[in-house]
C-alpha cells in the first residue's frame, strides 16, 4: 500500500484497512464481520492485487465504522495472514497482525444439527475453542465436534 | 479436587485421583446397596430423563433412596410442560429451584453442559446424545477395577458401534488416564469418529482397529461390547447395512483367555448370544448391579462431600 502505483482506491480518513487477505477471501472477511454493504458506511474492496509477501492479495477498507480488536481478530479464521491498520485522520494510528482468539463466542454456527447450540428456542450462544491454529481446528465447547476451515466456510454461512 | 458440589458433565473434567476416591467410596457403599445409609435425608434429587433409560435412571433413584434422600422427576417428556412448548432452559431453572442436584439425560449433544451453566445446583450428565455418559464410564472402570484390582497394563477390546455409542466415547476418555492397550473392533461403517481418533492420538493411547474379533480375542483381558445405536443413525438405510454385523458367541469366547471378562453397558439387543450369559466370563449383569453402589458413592461425594 506504500507505492503510488498500488493505490487503486483513495485513502480513507477514519476507519480500518484490512490488508494481506489471501486472494479471493475479501468477501468472506466482510461476511465474517457482518458487513453486507447496506449499513450505509463506505466500504472498498480490492481483489487480486500484487503483493510482495503473498504474490497476490485482497484488501478491504472500511470507512466510518469502528471495529474492536476482538471483532477484527475473527478475520484470522478465514484470513490468517491479514494485517489491520486503524486509520484516524488519514494516519495509521495502530497496526497489528490478526490472531485467532482462544475462544470464539456467538459468531459461528456448529455444524452438528444435534448440538444444543442449534436449538432455536434455547437461550444459548455457540462457543468454540481453538484446538489447533495450523491447520485451523475449532472444537464446539458444547458437543465436542471438530471444525476445520472448510467447515467454517460451509456451515458458518460464509459461502 | 474435591467432588463436593461439582457438575459431572464429562469424564475429562475428572482425573485418576478423583476416580480413586470414587472407587474406594463405592467399595464402601457396596455394604449398603441393599440396606440404608442415612446420609442425604435432607436432600432431593431431580431426575430429568428426556430420553428413555432403565438402568441409569433406576440405579440413580435406588442410590438416592438407599442414602435416605428423596427423588422427583420425570421420564420422557409426555407428562411435562415440554409438550406445551417449554424449553430445556426453563425446565432446568425450575428443577434447580426444587432440588439439590439434577440428573439429566437428553438426546441433544451438549444439553447437560448447557443445563449446568443454567443451574446453580450440581448437574450430573446421565447421557447426552452420542457424546458423553460419564457415570457409565465410571461404572465400567469401577467394574474392571473390582475384577482385576488394577486397570493399568490391561488389554481391553471394545466391540460394536464405536461411532455413535456415547459410552464408548466416555470409556475411552476415562481409560486415557491409565496405561492400557485398546483393541477397537467394529464394522468399517462404525469406526470411531474423527474426534475420538484425534483424542486418542493426542493422549498417545495405544490402540488398533480391526473388523475381526477372532484376530484379537486371545490377547484380551476385557471384552466390552456395545449395541448398535439405531436411534442415533442419521440415515435408517445405514443402520440396515450394519445391523446384526457382529455377535459374541460361546465359540468366540472359548478362544479367549479363561480369565477374560465380558462387559456390556446394556441394554443388549442381539450382539451377545444368550448362551454366553451362563459362561463364567460374562460379567455384564454384575456390572449393572454395581451401578447402585457406584452412584451412591457419586451422590454422596457430590452432595455431602468427601467426609464420611
Amino acid at each position: 500500500m506504500s507505492s503510488k502505483r498500488e493505490l487503486i482506491i483513495s485513502k480513507i480518513r477514519d476507519g480500518v484497512v484490512i490488508d494481506h487477505i489471501p486472494t479471493g477471501r475479501a468477501l468472506l472477511v466482510l461476511r465474517l464481520l457482518g458487513i453486507s454493504g447496506r449499513e450505509g458506511f463506505r466500504v472498498a474492496l480490492v481483489m487480486n492485487v500484487e503483493s510482495r509477501k503473498l504474490g497476490t492479495k485482497d484488501i478491504v477498507k472500511i470507512e466510518g465504522r469502528e471495529l474492536t480488536k476482538d471483532e477484527l481478530n475473527l478475520v484470522a479464521l478465514v484470513a490468517p495472514t491479514a494485517t489491520v491498520n486503524i486509520i484516524r485522520d488519514y494516519e495509521v494510528v495502530s497496526k497489528f497482525k490478526v490472531a485467532i482468539p482462544d475462544v470464539i463466542e456467538g459468531l459461528l454456527k456448529c455444524k452438528n444439527p444435534r448440538c444444543i447450540t442449534n436449538q432455536q428456542r434455547e437461550p444459548v450462544r455457540s462457543r468454540f475453542r481453538v484446538l489447533s491454529r495450523e491447520p485451523l481446528k475449532l472444537v464446539c465447547d458444547y458437543c465436542g465436534t471438530i471444525h476445520e476451515l472448510n467447515d467454517i466456510e460451509r456451515y458458518f454461512g460464509l459461502t | 479436587m474435591t467432588w463436593f458440589n461439582r457438575d459431572v458433565i464429562g469424564v475429562l473434567d475428572f482425573g485418576r485421583e478423583d476416580f480413586e476416591v470414587l472407587f474406594s467410596e463405592a467399595l464402601n457403599m457396596e455394604k449398603y446397596a441393599k440396606s440404608r445409609l442415612d446420609l442425604l435425608g435432607d436432600k432431593v434429587l431431580a431426575l430429568a430423563f428426556f430420553e428413555p433409560s432403565t438402568r441409569t435412571r433406576l440405579s440413580f433413584e435406588t442410590a438416592m433412596l438407599r442414602l435416605g434422600g428423596r427423588v422427583i422427576g420425570f421420564s420422557g417428556t409426555e407428562a411435562t410442560s415440554m409438550t406445551k412448548g417449554e424449553n430445556l432452559a426453563d425446565t432446568i431453572r425450575m428443577l434447580d429451584a426444587y432440588a439439590n442436584a439434577i440428573v439429566i439425560r437428553h438426546s441433544l449433544e451438549g444439553a447437560a453442559k448447557f443445563a449446568a451453566e443454567i443451574a446453580e445446583s450440581p448437574v450430573i450428565n446421565a447421557g447426552d446424545g452420542s457424546q458423553n455418559h460419564p457415570t457409565q464410564a465410571m461404572l465400567d472402570l469401577y467394574t474392571i477395577w473390582r475384577e482385576f484390582k488394577v486397570i493399568d497394563d490391561l488389554s481391553i477390546g471394545i466391540l460394536g458401534d464405536l461411532r455413535y455409542a456415547r459410552v464408548v466415547n466416555s470409556l475411552i476418555q476415562a481409560l486415557s488416564y491409565y496405561r492400557v492397550k485398546l483393541h477397537l473392533i467394529s464394522p468399517e461403517l462404525l469406526r470411531p469418529r474423527q474426534e475420538l481418533v484425534e483424542f486418542m492420538n493426542s493422549r498417545n493411547m495405544k490402540y488398533d482397529w480391526t473388523d475381526d474379533p477372532y484376530g484379537v480375542i486371545n490377547d484380551l483381558d476385557v471384552l466390552y461390547v456395545v449395541r448398535i445405536q439405531r436411534e442415533r443413525f442419521p440415515d435408517p438405510m445405514e443402520y440396515e447395512k450394519v445391523k446384526g454385523a457382529y455377535k459374541v458367541t460361546p465359540k468366540l469366547i472359548e478362544r479367549g483367555k479363561p480369565s477374560l471378562v465380558i462387559l456390556h453397558p446394556l441394554p443388549r439387543v442381539d450382539e451377545i448370544d444368550f448362551a454366553v450369559d451362563n459362561m463364567p466370563q460374562a460379567r455384564y449383569f454384575k456390572q449393572a448391579s454395581l451401578g447402585v453402589p457406584l452412584r451412591m458413592a457419586l451422590l454422596k461425594l457430590v452432595l455431602a462431600g468427601d467426609k464420611s
